[in-house]
């Protein structure tokens, strides 16, 4: 508890940073209990509803409430981007680490996969995931934690190497530890701090990306309630008669990002104090 | 240097090589034809037909036939047909390059020249409320989904000026080309403007700390000179790689705000194909990204050799 | 001869979130043209924040310089505002710094870093600049003086490096020179030669120089006179010669009793002096050297001892010798 004081008064900034995920996290698990509609029930006659004291950010082309709809898109992004992240930065973190502490040809394959994968923007490759596997939820979080896998494992394949060579790493070889002991008592624990970062790090870029994807129409389908879509089926069009269809949806993605880059750098501050100013 | 400039396109080849392989299997994973898709859409119901349409486009040939016939259509400029409009690939994307081309060259400059200015400013007046302020601000900047500032500044120009930057293939006056490129470049800008110029910051923050701008100062050197003349130049080295790495960023922004934008771009287009399963359409125009996003590293990399004479010249 | 540089009551502290850290304390000393004078002490006892307050490099956010007079030539270095300190900067009193590597900017070349100096404080073209600068390097010794100008600090070896930044900091003839560790980085051979070299460009030009350095062998050889410093503090002075035949403090005793000598007897144990140095943010009431000093008496704990004269010329402070 006081270790938590004494961090928050250091990064205020990543205080706020994780009250806003915080609540986004509550959001997203108490939305059936907190929105005051039902996400999905349309009603023609309130179409393009402005704010008002019944529908406080006002409702959309069909008449749905835009609070509650909001609302119930904080579980989507809150499942793509935790499932995302963690399939990606896992996976990355074990590639990584295989390559990295096994060397030889197997890590001279991965990394060629990971050339290969990181030639491409990670838009055009979750585009394209999702184009060839069709449009769902699970395709869309696979669709995204596929592009993280190579940079992650990028990541902790160098921290690995590094650590390989230390000198405690030596020394414990020279006592005699057998490999796979050397692997999970010295190097692992060592590779969790810089991981726990990048996941940190990829978290925003994560909803960014489902964001976009939705948005495109290619990412999260109907009837799911996701903020990107709920941008792309208002683009343009409603601009002048309904403001707030454009700009809340995008607020919240932008609120939610944002704590998670505000948290994600007062971590990185914390855990890797080289990087300090 | 020639050697290694071989090497890297050696190296190049076969990175392309490899997203080619990758780019094939992965649209051909899922069932789902094409075929199906256009017998359905044109409201055939004969079978026959449909065979027709499958002998034609030849996709009852083996995978690696297939693959090997778009290969070496590649190596002598046949980039195949479109399955939607039946045009030539080639006819349907050239035009649509330079457009793209002109979008993101607008968009590199305006990030370079807003954000390593900020960048150099927030690390000179380190710790004040000016940094602080900056830093918030790109934060902020680097939190926003790029459509979405796009269509913010959609409706600032519908509000405000009354007026919608369309795209126009020959703009009447210079300011009307300027607005049409000059107010979506600077949205896909902005968020890599606002990467740079953290990066600009911190590199210049290590910088500052070095050896030789203390010796620089005891010269009696000006804090500008010091900056300007000593700081900033080794304070853009990694800038210079980050710009290829912010390549590839620029096509994820490009193809949404092409898209808000409605400009005729490769990347809306690449959106478009998918939309429409015209596999030959993406798979080109994948490679094609994959092709710009490899070279311009190698570009990149190859700059930065030019200006860093600790890599230039080895003794 | 009048004294070049004196230096009188210099006190600079740093404010950090430990608490205020005494880097230098209320130290005095000068210095006639054309002499060297030695700084001598353990790493965090002050000398190079004494050179740093000299030229007034000391960062400004954490550190200050408190108190204190240096007067270059008459005037009070302290007393000026930035602008006119910068114009002292180089043309009046220079520095050279310990790691020659990174002392130099490795994206320009050392030919331009030279001619830099030049045209900063002289009125001339750029062209006599740079022939200045090939100069100056052919004047400390470098061969091939126009194609060295030419190359990057990365082509050069270490000690071609620190007689490069030798003749940067000499190219405007300054009247006094801070050579701060000078020969640390470089092996034991080429220390002698850029130790010669500055001696005879002293001579040649008449500049003072501070010569600043732990190691004794070094101010033995080139030092007319020498300053001992522990823990921010001048603790003694005097003629080289003297201080090493005829020590006062206890610790300059220390010093130079650990050294190992040539001849003394098999497996006998190195005299080294008991504990460690004081931090500077926690430094005990009285002397800074009690702790460690089997001298030490009671009004040794009690209060810091001042400098007194011991023998003529040589100074110690310290309630016991």
């Amino acid at each position: 508890m006081r270790e938590i004081v004494y961090y928050g008064r250091r990064y205020p900034l990543g205080v706020i940073g994780a009250i806003i995920l915080i609540v986004f996290v509550l959001t997203a698990i108490f939305a059936g209990v907190v929105a005051p509609y039902d996400p999905l029930t349309t009603n023609a006659r309130a179409s393009l509803a402005a704010p008002s004291q019944t529908y406080w950010i006002g409702a959309d082309m069909m008449g749905r409430d835009m609070l509650s709809r909001m609302i119930h898109g904080s579980r989507i992004s809150l499942a793509v981007a935790l499932g995302a992240t963690c399939i990606g930065s896992g996976l990355g973190a074990l590639l990584g680490l295989a390559s990295g502490y096994l060397g030889g040809w197997f890590d001279l394959i991965v990394q060629r996969f990971a050339e290969i994968m990181q030639s491409l923007p990670l838009l055009v490759m979750a585009l394209v995931i999702t184009a060839s596997l069709g449009p769902s939820l699970v395709n869309t979080i696979i669709a995204i934690a596929i592009p993280l896998i190579p940079n992650v494992a990028r990541v902790i394949r160098a921290n690995v190497l590094s650590l390989r060579e230390l000198n405690y790493v030596e020394a414990a070889r020279a006592v005699g530890m057998g490999q796979t002991r050397i692997a999970l008592v010295h190097v692992f624990p060592n590779t969790l701090a810089p991981l726990i970062v990048l996941a940190t790090a990829q978290l925003g870029s994560t909803i960014l990306t489902e964001a976009s994807l939705s948005f495109l129409g290619l990412g999260v389908p109907e009837p799911y309630p996701s903020w990107g879509r709920m941008l792309s089926e208002s683009a343009a069009e409603y601009i002048r008669s309904a403001p707030w269809l454009v700009i809340f949806p995008g607020l919240a993605i932008s609120l939610v990002v944002f704590g998670a880059n505000l948290f994600g750098d007062a971590l990185r501050d914390v855990l890797d104090p080289r990087q300090g100013d | 240097m020639l050697q290694y400039i071989l090497r890297r396109l050696g190296l190049m080849v076969l990175t392309l090589f490899g997203v080619s392989v990758a780019i094939f299997l992965l649209l051909r994973i899922v069932p789902g034809n094409i075929a199906d898709i256009l017998f359905d859409s044109a409201g055939l119901i004969d079978p026959a037909e449909k065979q027709q349409i499958v002998a034609d486009l030849g996709l009852d040939l083996p995978l690696v036939t297939q693959y090997a016939h778009w290969i070496a259509g590649l190596a002598h400029g046949d980039l195949g047909y479109s399955y939607v409009s039946e045009k030539p690939v080639l006819d349907e994307v050239l035009p649509r390059i330079p457009i793209t081309a002109r979008l993101a060259g607008l968009a590199l400059l305006f990030a370079v020249c807003t954000g390593v200015p900020f960048g150099v400013v927030s690390a000179v007046r380190q710790n004040t409320w000016l940094d602080y302020g900056l830093r918030v601000m790109s934060l902020a900047a680097l939190s926003m989904p790029s459509f979405w500032l796009g269509l913010l500044v959609l409706m600032a120009f519908v509000n405000w000026f009354g007026l919608l930057p369309i795209y126009d293939k020959a703009p009447a006056t210079w300011g009307a080309a300027i607005l049409m490129y000059g107010v979506p470049a600077a949205t896909v800008g902005f968020r890599s403007s606002a990467l740079i110029m953290r990066l600009t910051r911190s590199s210049m923050l290590e910088v500052l700390r070095q050896d030789y701008v203390r010796t620089a100062r005891s010269k009696g050197l000006s804090e500008r000179a010091v900056t300007f003349i000593h700081a900033l130049r080794n304070a853009v080295l990694p800038v210079i790689t980050t710009i290829g790495i912010e390549t590839a960023f620029l096509f994820g922004g490009l193809i949404v705000t092409e898209t808000v934008f409605n400009i005729p771009g490769v990347a809306r287009f690449l959106v478009e194909a998918i939309r429409w399963r015209d596999y030959p359409m993406v798979q080109n125009l994948v490679m094609f990204i994959a092709v710009v996003v490899v070279l311009v590293n190698l570009l990149v990399d190859l700059a930065y050799m030019f200006v860093d004479p600790r890599i230039r010249l080895r003794t | 001869m009048a004294a070049i540089l004196e230096v009188s009551g210099l006190t600079t502290v740093f404010h950090t979130r430990g608490g205020i850290v005494r880097a230098v304390q209320d130290v005095s000393f000068s210095v006639e043209a054309g002499e060297t004078l030695a700084i001598v002490g353990e790493s965090g006892c002050g000398k190079t924040m004494t050179a740093l307050s000299l030229m007034r490099l000391i960062p400004t956010p954490p550190g200050e310089i408190t108190s204190g007079t240096v007067k270059l030539a008459g005037t009070d270095l302290l007393a000026l505002d930035e602008a006119s300190m910068r114009k002292m900067r180089g043309s009046q009193i220079a520095m050279i710094f310990q790691e020659p590597m990174t002392a130099l900017n490795p994206l320009l070349t050392v030919g331009r870093q030279i001619a830099e100096m030049v045209s900063l404080h002289e009125n001339v073209s750029r062209r006599t600049a740079n022939a200045r600068a090939v100069d100056m390097l052919h004047h400390v010794r470098i061969p091939a003086p126009e194609r060295r100008a030419r190359e990057y600090p990365h082509q050069m070896s270490g000690g071609m490096r620190q007689r490069a930044m030798i003749a940067m900091a000499l190219a405007c003839k300054p009247k006094v020179l801070i050579a701060d560790e000078p020969t640390t980085a470089l092996d034991v051979t080429i220390q002698a030669q850029v130790l010669d070299l500055i001696d005879d460009l002293r001579k040649e030009l008449g500049t003072a120089v501070v010569l600043i350095t732990h190691d004794l062998g070094v101010v033995a050889e080139t030092a007319d006179r020498m300053i001992v410093m522990y823990a921010g503090r001048k603790v003694e002075e005097g003629r080289t010669g003297e201080l090493f035949a005829d020590p006062c403090h206890p610790y300059l005793q220390g010093l130079l009793g650990s050294i190992p000598r040539f001849g003394g007897a098999e497996g006998a144990r190195l005299r080294e002096i008991p504990g460690t140095v004081p931090a500077l943010s926690d430094l005990p009431r009285g002397c800074a050297f009690a702790p460690r000093c089997n001298a030490a008496v009671g009004t040794c704990r009690d209060a810091v001892p001042a400098l007194r004269p011991k023998r003529s010329g040589h100074t110690a402070a310290c309630w016991v010798n």
